[in-house]
């Protein structure tokens, strides 16, 4: 199973870094990453291929709240964004 | 990759606008749970609802982990009880505690089915039942109860009618000191559906399976954020375009959810409900939807047009996006159960007329509504005969919700907390129709029954 990961907030140094350090502690392997800054705001996409990860989608959520304090994180499963806006 | 602002939509609409599933709801047939002896039927219909409900509530929480959705109900509707009162006989309300010790053991929210269908005439069973949900409603915390009493093809049972004024009274009575909660679980139909996930009026008809899982889906405030970004000069059309689209998306993910709880549960999938279902939270009203396709305040002049628009809207976008719709499907318009109506309530704005205008358009009828302590038991059944009258005539769901405020007057509130909210008594014509709902009887049913 794959989900998108989404970090907003004001940008400072080493948040893909911290992100992607989680992901590969939890075995989530990264397959693709959008980032952007604009105006000092930090928004990043992330698709994780999850299916050989050893915990769970919600442990894995906790975590990068934890790793990565003071953004908005999402770890949101693929389906629903291909439910929603593809037929 | 996705497109960043189809995700950046979705997860607003999530975390921002209450966008949410509301209700998973197994649907469970008791009908080989019948039986000649009352105890041994009500221990029958506990151990079925617990052996297949019993992972219910856990595959709900595991489908909101996996999918960061919040799913806000799960619940289980039940085939109406007066038909296993009709074998076993003796007092039904042995039914109800046991529907009750069952929702309790499995954890759900609510349980739906203490009910009777009695649209042309009373069958074994069905007085007994009707005369006891009062005292059901009273004793249990979990239990809703439903009557249907008129179709578009049988007509209205106005015997039923006359019997239901008092009921609603009674129910509200034996629950005056917890804010006549009982009322609030009992719904009277005309033209109910079998397949209803929603509360309080869902209960698992005879013509569907064994075991079923169906989704309710929500997002009144989707609704509204999508119709806030509008141009102020977008026309009608494009409004009712943008809520189409918008259902259409909100459905998915009820289709998602519902296909994914069925293939967990191993039971088969029964429908999506379509209906926009307001929460008295900020932002989560269909009031506000209709205020911001342009009205100062719902209930003015042009809310029903608006409503009729936003109706048909929502079940154009949402038909393409689901393989089976079903239930209600349609907007609702609970008074305490939305702030935008509560709001236009005490204002003045929303009178009881202009709600009955707007039940002729829309699912599902006079929902939630309080009314005065004192309101004539007559003028209750009155009401119920108003409604089913435009359900059967429109070929459509109707039903009464109202709760007489024992010992409360126009203006005082009601609060019944949680996702039943809160409003005010509203002023009620209170001329007496008693001479009319005395006479009983049948109102035959329309000209158009007879399709054949």
């Amino acid at each position: 199973m794959r989900a998108v990961i989404t970090v907003i907030g004001k940008d400072m140094v080493g948040i893909l870094a911290k992100v992607s350090t989680t992901c590969a502690e939890a075995n989530a392997n990264v397959i693709e990453v959008t980032q952007s800054v604009i105006q000092e705001f930090f928004a990043m996409v992330m698709l994780v291929d999850l299916s050989g990860m050893d915990i769970e989608i919600d442990e894995l959520r906790e975590r990068l709240s934890a790793n990565v304090q003071g953004m908005e994180i999402h770890v949101m499963h693929e389906d629903i964004f291909n439910s929603m806006h593809r037929i | 990759m996705h497109n960043l602002s189809d995700i950046m939509e979705t997860i607003k609409m999530i975390q921002e606008e209450n966008l949410d599933i509301r209700t998973t709801t197994m649907g469970i047939s008791l009908l080989d749970c019948a039986d000649t002896d009352i105890d041994r039927s009500c221990e029958k219909v506990y151990n079925k609802i617990t052996t297949r409900a019993k992972d219910l509530v856990a595959v709900g929480e595991s489908i909101e982990k996996k999918y960061g959705i919040p799913i806000i109900n799960k619940r289980i509707s039940v085939t109406p009880i007066a038909i296993l009162a009709g074998v076993s006989g003796g007092d039904p309300v042995k039914y109800a505690h046991a529907l009750e010790r069952a929702a309790q053991t499995v954890g759900v929210n609510f349980i739906g089915g203490y009910s009777a269908l009695v649209q042309k005439g009373f069958s074994p069973g069905d007085r007994e039942l009707i005369e006891s949900i009062p005292r059901a409603l009273a004793e249990t915390d979990h239990v809703c109860s439903s009557v249907n009493i008129g179709s578009t093809k049988g007509g209205i049972n106005m015997d039923a009618v006359a019997k239901m004024g008092p009921i609603v009274r009674a129910c509200a009575e034996l629950t005056k000191d917890r804010q006549c909660i009982g009322a609030a679980k009992l719904v009277v139909f005309c033209n109910a559906v079998e397949d209803n996930p929603f509360m309080a009026g869902a209960f698992h008809g005879t013509g569907e399976p064994d075991v079923v899982i169906h989704v309710g889906v929500s997002g009144p405030g989707v609704v509204r954020a999508a119709l806030k970004k509008a141009p102020d000069d977008a026309d009608l059309t494009q409004i009712a375009e943008i809520i189409k689209k918008t259902a259409f998306k909100i459905t998915r993910m009820g289709q998602m959810v519902g296909t994914e709880a069925s293939e967990m549960l191993g039971v088969p999938f029964g429908i999506v409900d379509l209906s926009l279902a307001p929460t008295p939270a900020i932002g989560d009203s269909v009031a506000h939807i209709l205020e911001a396709i342009g009205l100062e305040e719902v209930g003015g002049y042009g809310t029903t047009a608006a409503l009729a628009m936003l109706n048909d809207a929502v079940k154009k976008g949402g038909v393409m996006a689901s393989s089976s719709v079903g239930g209600l499907s349609g907007a609702f318009i609970p008074v305490s159960e939305d702030a935008g109506m509560i709001a236009a309530a005490r204002s003045g704005s929303l009178t009881l007329e202009k709600l009955e205008a707007m039940t002729a358009v829309c699912s599902v009828g006079l929902d939630m509504i309080v009314i005065p302590g004192d309101t004539h038991e007559d003028i209750i059944s009155a009401m119920i005969a108003d409604e089913a009258a435009i359900g059967m005539v429109n070929q459509k769901t109707t039903a009464v919700r109202v709760i007489p405020a024992i010992g409360l007057k126009e203006g005082e509130e009601l609060d019944f907390g949680g996702l039943l909210g809160y409003g005010p008594v509203m002023p009620i014509n209170r001329r007496s129709p008693s001479k009319m709902i005395g006479r009983g009887g049948k109102i035959p049913a329309p000209i158009h029954s007879l399709k054949n």
